[in-house]
């Protein structure tokens, strides 16, 4: 029997087990969405603008390690959710994003709503494909999958031109496709292990810098099997917490800009550095040709391309971590004998004694504002028990979580670290929730990062996820704040947000639940009344204003030369209109 | 140092495009850019001229194989090559010059392909040494218009000694 081209995308749908589907409709895909109208397989989340399809997508894919999917019409549909796209290729997220295209007969003649959707999507996908033969559907669909989520998983795009999705064809779905110049590899070289494992054995201060790889791979436990048989301290990326327990005693937190002291310096004083599904970024090495200037380095990962780009590797192994780690474990069992606890001791003591010299501190306010790192400690500490996936948005709130969230398991933290994306958070967290129904999803929002995705609470509402979003409300861009504090002699040039709304209104006026702590004796209950509600809940929490965020190891600086607390000459400006911190704590923008 | 860097790419539609903005949004350099079908039509052959350090070019060549529509990414300069390229040259001769351009095409053994009163055409074939030498030498006559094809180049066959010859072992 013969399909439409509408029929057929549901039906691969289907195949590839996609039980939810994020869109917003348009002229040119109303075929697809009629068709979808009359099915109960795929559960459509109609978002309200489609750079929030793109990130629930993303959520759900961080949160699930499957493909997100979302699907977006031709032009406008199309520009919205590059922001999506661009942010998903940054850090590696499958996901498939169909969208709508003018008919094949008017493609090229600046037809309405036509974009050049192949050449827009290029450099922020890993691949894309124009369908323009609905016998080619099928196939494509199952391509596009099976790109998006093997080897380095990334974002791809299928455009659908609109006489595709009407025109018939007969169904097949290939059982499996393969593709002549994409053969990723996921088996390390076997002499390379054995040398890596060597190194490994005579290094006296070895540190682990797991990413975000160790995640896609699924690699948590063969990481904590490594760990401990070699009781090698753990550091983590922005993008692999949760990929080893936080509170494991190797764990070291997270590295890199906001990292903690300890992890940053064990990492410049090492002897051997073993990259696991890391990247090197700059927010990490800091400046390079000082980066770990002692050290050896491993770096297993399965894109070639990120090996040798930006710092030299001594052992590069290409593959996948969690088949590479499994290998090194078992050369290693063959060598080690039991007294590496003993041989580690010196430098495991080191570390330690990094760590109390510079832990992660913040003291209350003498005049009773709440403290942001207060507010996200104690959010960590009061839903930890109930394994929650937090999601953040962008800025200081960003940092603070990453220090004080010690997640225990892998896809529980959704975050932007490539791109930045303001606005990532709540769509994020809403992604994962619809993957998730009874898990508790957490999104900590910036109140400037909150506002650039705020339409979606009307998605939240409608489509029954119960988010609770907790807005670490500074009434600044507070990350631009603290460099221009540090680095502009405090003109807080744009960067204070006047005539923030009121957040309590805001959710009550979309039918979610407004709540607020207005006292630092506020924030424990209304965290816990927040989990207690089963609808998506908006919680204020204004916060002392001036707080910055650290360690801090300024744009390419050494790893080694962090500024651990405020200058002593910095002197805290005002704004014209702002009030000062604990001032407006109870009034705060609602008069 | 210039590489030459030859590539086997799907030939579908885009794929240019895809190479193209590889090189321009990373920041590396194309220097020349040739592309042709193979003898299997379902595939083209990219011949790109490139500059970098070892650094570099390593990023080029791994970010070309991780490209989904490359076949098959050789850098040539690391063994022995042959490199080729074709230029047409309109010299605007006056009368005494005439002789003068023949004399010089005879020389690079290029040949004579259009002629008016008052111009050759001359290709050349030859490595980039050669065709930057005549075209210094011409322009003092007065080059018109020129067009270059980018170079290609191909893989020396390895010449093994006779002994280490793989013998051709009949089936029994
Ligand atoms: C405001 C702000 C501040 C930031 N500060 C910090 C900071 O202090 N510290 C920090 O760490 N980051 C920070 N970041 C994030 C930073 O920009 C990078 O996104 C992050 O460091 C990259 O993490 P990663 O190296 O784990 O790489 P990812 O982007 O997670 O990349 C994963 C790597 O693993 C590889 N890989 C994928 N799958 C596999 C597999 N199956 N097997 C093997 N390898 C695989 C990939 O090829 C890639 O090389 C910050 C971001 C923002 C927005
Ligand atoms: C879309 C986007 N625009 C601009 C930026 C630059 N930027 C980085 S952090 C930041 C401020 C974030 O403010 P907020 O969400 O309130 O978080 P805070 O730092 O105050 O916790 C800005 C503007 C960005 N990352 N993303
Ligand atoms: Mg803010």
């Amino acid at each position: 029997m013969k399909l439409t081209g509408a029929e057929i995308f549901l039906e691969c749908l289907k195949r590839e087990g996609v039980n939810t589907l994020f869109a917003l409709p348009g002229g040119v895909v109303l075929k697809i969405f009629d068709i979808l109208h009359q099915q109960k397989d795929v559960n459509v989340v109609l978002t309200r603008h489609e750079q929030g399809a793109g990130h629930m997508a993303e959520g759900y894919a961080k949160a699930t390690g499957k493909a997100g999917v979302c699907l977006v019409t031709s032009g406008p549909g199309m520009t919205n959710v590059i922001t999506a796209l661009a942010d998903a290729y940054m850090d590696s997220v499958p996901l498939v994003c169909f969208s709508g295209q003018v008919p094949t007969s008017l493609i090229g003649n600046d037809a309405f709503q036509e974009a050049d959707n192949i050449g827009l999507s290029r450099p922020c996908t890993k691949y894309n494909f124009l369908v323009k033969d609905v016998n080619d559907l099928a196939v494509t669909i199952k391509e596009a999958f099976y790109v998006a989520t093997t080897g380095r998983p990334g974002p791809v795009l299928v455009d659908i031109p609109k006489d595709v999705s009407m025109n018939k064809a007969d169904f097949k779905y290939p059982g499996s496709v393969s593709i002549r110049g994409y053969n990723p590899t996921y088996d390390g070289n076997k002499w390379q292990i054995k040398q890596a494992a060597e190194a490994i054995m005579k290094a006296r201060k070895p540190i682990l810098y797991a990413g975000g790889g160790v995640i896609f791979s699924g690699a948590s436990e063969e990481l904590l099997e490594l760990a401990e048989l070699t009781h090698i301290p753990v550091d983590m990326t922005l993008m692999a917490l949760g990929a080893f327990p936080g509170e494991h005693p190797l764990s070291m937190g997270m590295l890199g800009m906001h990292g903690t002291y300890w992890a940053n310096m064990a990492m410049h004083y090492s002897d051997l550095v073993i990259a696991v599904g890391a990247r090197f970024d700059d927010r990490v090495t800091g400046k390079v040709s000082e980066f770990c200037p002692q050290a050896k380095v491993i770096h297993i990962d399965i894109d070639p391309t990120s090996i040798r780009k930006n710092v030299n590797v001594d052992i590069p192994i290409v593959g996948d971590c969690k088949s590479v780690l499994r290998e090194l474990v078992q050369v290693l069992r063959a060598t080690v004998n039991g007294d590496q606890k003993d041989l580690r001791r010196p430098w495991l003591d080191q570390i330690r004694e990094w760590q109390r010299a510079h832990p992660l501190a913040y003291e209350q306010d003498p005049n009773g504002a709440i403290k942001p790192q207060h507010l996200i400690k104690r959010v960590y500490e009061l839903t930890k028990d109930r394994d929650p996936i937090v999601a953040t948005d962008v800025g200081q709130h960003q940092m603070w979580s990453a220090q004080y969230f010690k997640l225990a398991k892998p896809n529980r933290w959704l975050t932007s670290g490539g791109l930045g994306t303001m606005g990532f958070g709540f769509p994020a967290a809403m992604g994962a929730q619809a993957a998730f129904p009874g898990k508790l999803v957490l999104c900590i929002a910036g109140d400037g990062s909150f506002q650039m995705n705020t339409q979606e609470l009307a998605t939240a509402v409608v489509s029954k996820l119960p988010v609770k979003v907790f807005i670490v409300n500074n009434r600044f861009h507070g990350m631009v704040r603290q460099w221009q504090d540090l680095f502009y002699e405090g003109r807080y040039a744009s960067s204070y947000l006047d005539k923030t709304p009121d957040f309590v209104k805001l959710a009550d006026a979309y039918g979610a639940v407004g709540l607020r702590a207005s006292k630092v004796s506020e924030v424990d209950d209304v965290i816990r009344e927040a989990m207690a509600v089963d609808k998506p809940v908006l919680i204020d929490v204004p916060v002392y204003q001036y707080e910055n965020c650290y360690p801090m190891i300024p744009a390419g600086g050494c790893n080694h030369e962090m500024i651990l607390t405020d200058p002593p000459e910095l002197k805290k400006q005002q704004p014209a209109g702002a009030k000062v911190a604990g001032e407006d704590k109870d009034t705060v923008l609602t008069a | 140092m210039d590489h030459i860097i030859s590539v086997i790419v799907e030939n579908k539609f885009g794929v240019l495009s895809r190479v193209a903005g590889l090189f321009s949004g990373r920041g590396f350099n194309i220097e020349s850019l040739s592309v042709a079908p193979t003898l299997d039509p379902s595939m083209s052959m990219m011949t790109i001229v490139t500059t970098g350090d070892d650094r570099i070019i390593e990023q080029i060549v791994k970010q070309l194989n991780k490209l989904i529509d490359v076949i098959k990414v050789v850098d040539l300069n690391e063994s022995e090559f042959v490199e080729r390229e074709t230029a047409l040259i309109k010299v605007h001769t006056k009368p005494e010059d005439r002789a003068e351009a023949l004399r010089l095409a005879d020389i690079f053994r290029a040949r004579v392909v259009d002629s008016t009163p008052t111009t050759y055409t001359i290709e050349i074939t030859g490595d980039t040494n050669k065709i930057e030498a005549i075209i210094n030498l011409l322009q003092p006559l007065g080059i018109k218009e020129l067009a270059r094809t980018g170079r290609v180049a191909i893989a020396r066959e390895p010449v093994r000694p006779a002994a280490t010859q793989p013998k051709r072992v009949a089936k029994e």
